[in-house]
């Protein structure tokens, strides 16, 4: 099955194209430590997934390439084409002159109804492509007017248009401290109309692989494409090609749709972190090995802890203990900085994967009581390596991971709603104070729900 | 590109406007070796075949052939448009993009705006149709001109109202030159304050400059120059004050200097919509970030550097300067300390050979000194443009939303009081028709409210932050 990636605004687009960059460097890379006979059924697998063969000499992405300015889509063709080994479809891109400005209601309310039919138009032409559609993967960001309006409208164009599709979006949280001044009304905007049209929203956060490229990659100058390196690297680990059961003799067909059914059992509770381990500068890879059950280990402690990577990680955190006679929300057994899970997934690629001990990851302490543990857990594992790391262990986590961050930006939003600052830049494109107080709604019910898991 | 239509206004309007056109010649000769005729061109020039006549059909692609600014160009005395159509730049101009006439406004803003507005309001609309006309996807007028006279004052505010009406969706920035207390035209506060009613009222962002601050400036530089003090070289082209490697270098005039700054204010601002780069900032962000409330849209502005030095390696400790610069008091362009007032948003749009972890450290490092208001506390809008300008590696534009605009206006309004308390030169005023004693009246009032509002957000600066309580669901 294959998935439509859909990228939006200028981040959607500039991560898109890493995105693929990776997923192609991967396949063309080193072959993988495995047999060759694994490695053509790993390349066959990523290739009906990500790209479609036509009569071109190189691969041609599955995209959708969305803007409302030209500079950022032009530059990304010209990019992609350069590599030699993949491209876009040069048609199958949406641009105008204007930009949204970062207003979330000039792209939501203004440019979607306006270009809807054009948009929806290269979607339907990339879905017929495929064989088989597997879903959407939309790519954006929440801070600005494109990627966090239209993208929200589009999204909810495609839940229209595709109603039995898996739609997964990928949503970039900004800095913490400005990229953007109205980045907290967009936001708070985006996750609420997205929650109701999309099946999952899986984050990154700058400030997050920020923090990884300084500390972990040892990059000095981190620039933005540095940053979205990172990112595709961590998406690529999801994404690329995996066995989903154990002794499974194929590729799984169905990336998007088995996430979905691992990860999201309940609509309430669709907000999906993402944590990928080792991560370190490629020149050093040659000189490091690495162990599973020490990858395995720091990655659930990552996951307790809510470490944003390898370093720092508080070990001090450890999960309640079961079987206290006292309810959880008055346990005094429940540490404050515990992370409760839903639903994990773990996926492993590399050498060895057939011998990994999960059971830790099995714990029933460390998940809500709804799901049956065995439930709870899954992993997905491929012998064949991933981007040069001999080993890697991906984590996409529905728990309590983003509660902080969401809570952040909904109590910054509403500091600055209370004051009126900037909503007549809204209305002038008609969304009202009535439409932010009932967006705000949705995020304190998202955030009182994964409060008291 | 979008495009974004500057109108020049008055005579200080038109020198300004004349170093700008030089200054945006020789930043996209910088960048565009081949000579193709490019998206960045176009946001300024179209590409004209002029073998079919000036009016020929506009070429979008392909080698340039003969640009033609995007512009019009206005005044009510011959003598600074006829000097730049007789200049090097004459052809970047046509007769259809100027509106010009021979006596003048005589400092009288009733008759820039209501006299010449009145007469001259059909010929406006439709020379503006025709240029916008050409324009693919028009984003921004910019007008550029003096509040101090008749002419770019008047007539410049009767344009913003002539925009406002024909393409409401356009936005307004206004670049205003404000007199200052020694400024030899006896009735500038008048022109200047009812002014700024038409400002308050028309304008999405006005850009306010003072000579006093362009003066320091390029005084600052001869100073830095003469006394040896930097050591190497200074390169001419990267002088903010230059003309170097521009068509004007032999003719320098006398505020050439003062305006390249002004000029190359505008060429910043423009940058992030012109050329590419890892986050983009484009005019219509601009407004969307910095103007929290629609009368608030005075913005304070500051380059940095002033000038690049001839040794290539500039290490990091350079590139903080240049942030710390942007926020010094001799960097502003107006006489203002935004650091000791209250900031309500700020943005800064970096050039060149900047990253975001160059914009995340120097943020984080100055934020503990500034003052921003309760409900924006990490009110910060960013920009990175890959293309620095001339001679530069890297350049940094602020613009801040700070009150600390506000002694600029109540210094206006204190010599408008001075004026009209002994209803000097009101005749002059008033028998212009449709002039009445209610305009100046209602100007003042205006600006008074301006002040006001700057007073009542200054009153809650240091004071103490209670966040209002989150909305409460049932669970």
């Amino acid at each position: 099955m294959s998935i439509v990636t859909v990228q939006l605004g200028q981040c959607g687009n500039q991560i898109g194209r890493e995105v693929f960059n990776a997923i192609c460097s991967d396949v063309h890379g080193t072959h993988g430590l495995c047999s060759k006979k694994e490695n053509e059924s790993y390349h066959d697998a990523c290739k009906e997934r990500f790209f479609c063969e036509e009569e071109s000499e190189v691969p041609v992405a599955r995209a959708v390439l969305v803007d409302m300015e030209p500079k950022v889509i032009s530059q990304t063709l010209s990019v992609a084409a350069r590599s030699g080994y993949w491209k876009y479809d040069d048609r199958s891109h949406f641009c105008q002159k204007q930009g949204s400005g970062n207003n979330w209601a000039n792209g939501y309310s203004v440019h979607g109804p306006r270009h809807k039919e054009v948009i929806m138009n290269l979607v339907q032409k990339e879905a017929e492509k495929c064989d088989r559609l597997g879903g959407f993967f939309t790519i954006m960001s929440m801070a600005g007017g494109t990627g966090s309006g239209l993208g929200a409208f589009v999204t909810q164009c495609l839940r229209d248009a595709f109603p039995s599709s898996f739609i997964l979006n990928h949503v970039i949280w900004p800095y913490g401290t400005g990229e953007v001044i109205v980045q907290n009304y967009n936001s708070v905007l985006t996750l609420s109309h997205l929650y109701q049209s999309s099946d999952a929203l899986l984050v990154h956060e700058n400030d997050v692989i920020h923090k990884i490229c300084a500390q972990l990659m040892n990059i000095k100058q981190i620039s933005f494409r540095d940053v979205n390196q990172v990112i595709a690297h961590q998406l690529g680990s999801v994404f690329q090609p995996t066995y989903t059961a154990e002794g499974g003799l194929r590729y799984s067909r169905n990336p998007l749709g088995d996430l979905m059914e691992t990860l999201v059992p309940h609509p309430e509770f669709k907000m999906l972190g993402l944590r990928n381990i080792p991560q370190m500068p490629e020149n050093s890879l040659a000189y490091s090995t690495f162990s599973w059950p020490g990858l395995i280990k720091h990655l659930r402690q990552m996951l307790i802890a809510n470490a944003k990577m390898e370093e720092g990680i508080d070990w001090q955190v450890q999960p309640p203990r079961l079987g206290s006679s006292l309810p959880p929300s008055h346990s005094t057994n429940r540490p404050l900085h515990f992370n409760t899970s839903i639903a994990n997934l773990v996926i492993l690629r590399g050498k060895d994967t057939h011998s990994v001990d999960l059971g830790s990851f099995q714990d029933p302490s460390l998940y809500t009581s709804w799901l049956n543990p065995r439930d709870a857990f899954n992993a997905w594992k491929t012998p064949r390596a991933f981007n040069k790391y001999e080993k890697s262990a991906s984590l996409v986590s529905n728990s309590q991971f983003l509660l902080k961050p969401l809570d952040s930006v909904v109590g910054k939003a509403w500091n600055m709603f209370a004051s009126k600052a900037y909503i007549h830049q809204y209305t002038k494109f008609g969304i009202e104070e009535e439409d932010f107080l009932d967006s705000f709604t949705a995020l304190e019910q998202v955030i009182s729900s994964y409060t008291i898991l | 590109s979008p495009v974004s239509l500057p109108f020049a206004v008055g005579q200080c309007g038109n020198q300004v406007g004349c170093r700008f056109w030089d200054l945006a010649l020789r930043e996209h000769a910088a960048v565009n070796k081949k000579g193709i005729y490019d998206e960045a061109l176009s946001s300024f020039f179209r590409n004209v075949d002029t073998r079919s006549g000036n009016d020929g059909p506009g070429i979008y692609k392909g080698k340039i052939c003969s640009l033609k600014a995007r512009a019009l160009l206005i005044d009510m005395e011959e003598g600074v448009v006829n000097e730049i159509l007789q200049g090097p730049l004459r052809d970047l101009f046509d007769s259809k993009q100027l509106i010009t006439d021979v006596s003048g406004s005589g400092n009288n803003w009733a008759v820039g705006h209501k006299l010449y507005g009145y007469q001259y309001r059909e010929n406006i609309v439709e020379k503006l149709r025709k240029t916008a006309e050409h324009c693919d996807c028009l984003q921004c007028f910019f007008i550029i001109h003096s509040m101090g006279g008749g002419t770019g004052s008047g007539l410049g505010t009767f344009v913003l109202n002539v925009l406002e009406d024909e393409f409401p969706e356009v936005y307004r920035f206004v670049t205003s030159v404000y007199p200052s207390g020694e400024d030899d035209v006896i009735t500038s506060p008048y022109n200047s304050v009812l002014a700024m009613k038409e400002l308050n009222e028309h304008a999405d962002c006005v850009l306010p400059i003072e000579n006093e601050s362009l003066f320091d400036i390029v005084n600052k530089i001869h100073q830095m120059i003469s006394s040896g003090k930097l050591g190497s070289t200074v390169k001419q082209n990267s002088l903010v004050t230059s003309s170097t490697g521009s068509a004007s270098t032999v003719q320098e005039k006398p505020f050439d200097a003062m305006n390249n700054i002004v000029a190359n204010l505008l060429l910043n601002l423009t940058s992030s919509a012109r050329f590419e780069g890892s986050l983009n900032m484009d005019l219509n962000e601009i407004s969307m970030n910095l103007v929290p409330f629609p009368r608030l849209h005075y913005l304070v502005s500051s380059l940095t550097p002033l000038y690049t030095l001839a040794d290539v390696n500039v290490p990091s400790r350079r590139l903080d300067q240049m942030f710390s610069d942007a926020f010094s008091r001799d960097h502003q362009l107006i006489q203002a300390d935004p650091k000791h007032s209250l900031y309500l948003a700020c943005a800064l749009l970096v050039r060149g050979n900047v990253q975001v972890s160059d914009l995340r450290r120097n943020i984080e490092r100055l934020k503990p000194s500034l003052h921003f208001v309760s409900w924006n506390q990490e009110g910060w809008k960013t920009g990175l443009c890959s293309v620095p300008p001339v001679g530069h590696s890297h350049s940094l534009l602020a613009l801040a939303n700070n009150t600390c605009v506000k002694p600029t206006f109540t210094e206006l309004k204190d010599r408008f009081m001075k004026l009209y308390k002994k209803k000097a030169h009101l005749h002059h005023y008033l028998h212009i028709d449709g002039m009445e004693q209610s305009c100046f009246s209602e100007a003042i009032s205006s600006l008074s409210d301006l002040i006001e509002e700057y007073n009542e957000l200054d009153a809650t600066k240091g004071g103490p932050r209670t966040d209002p309580s989150r909305l409460q669901i049932a669970v």
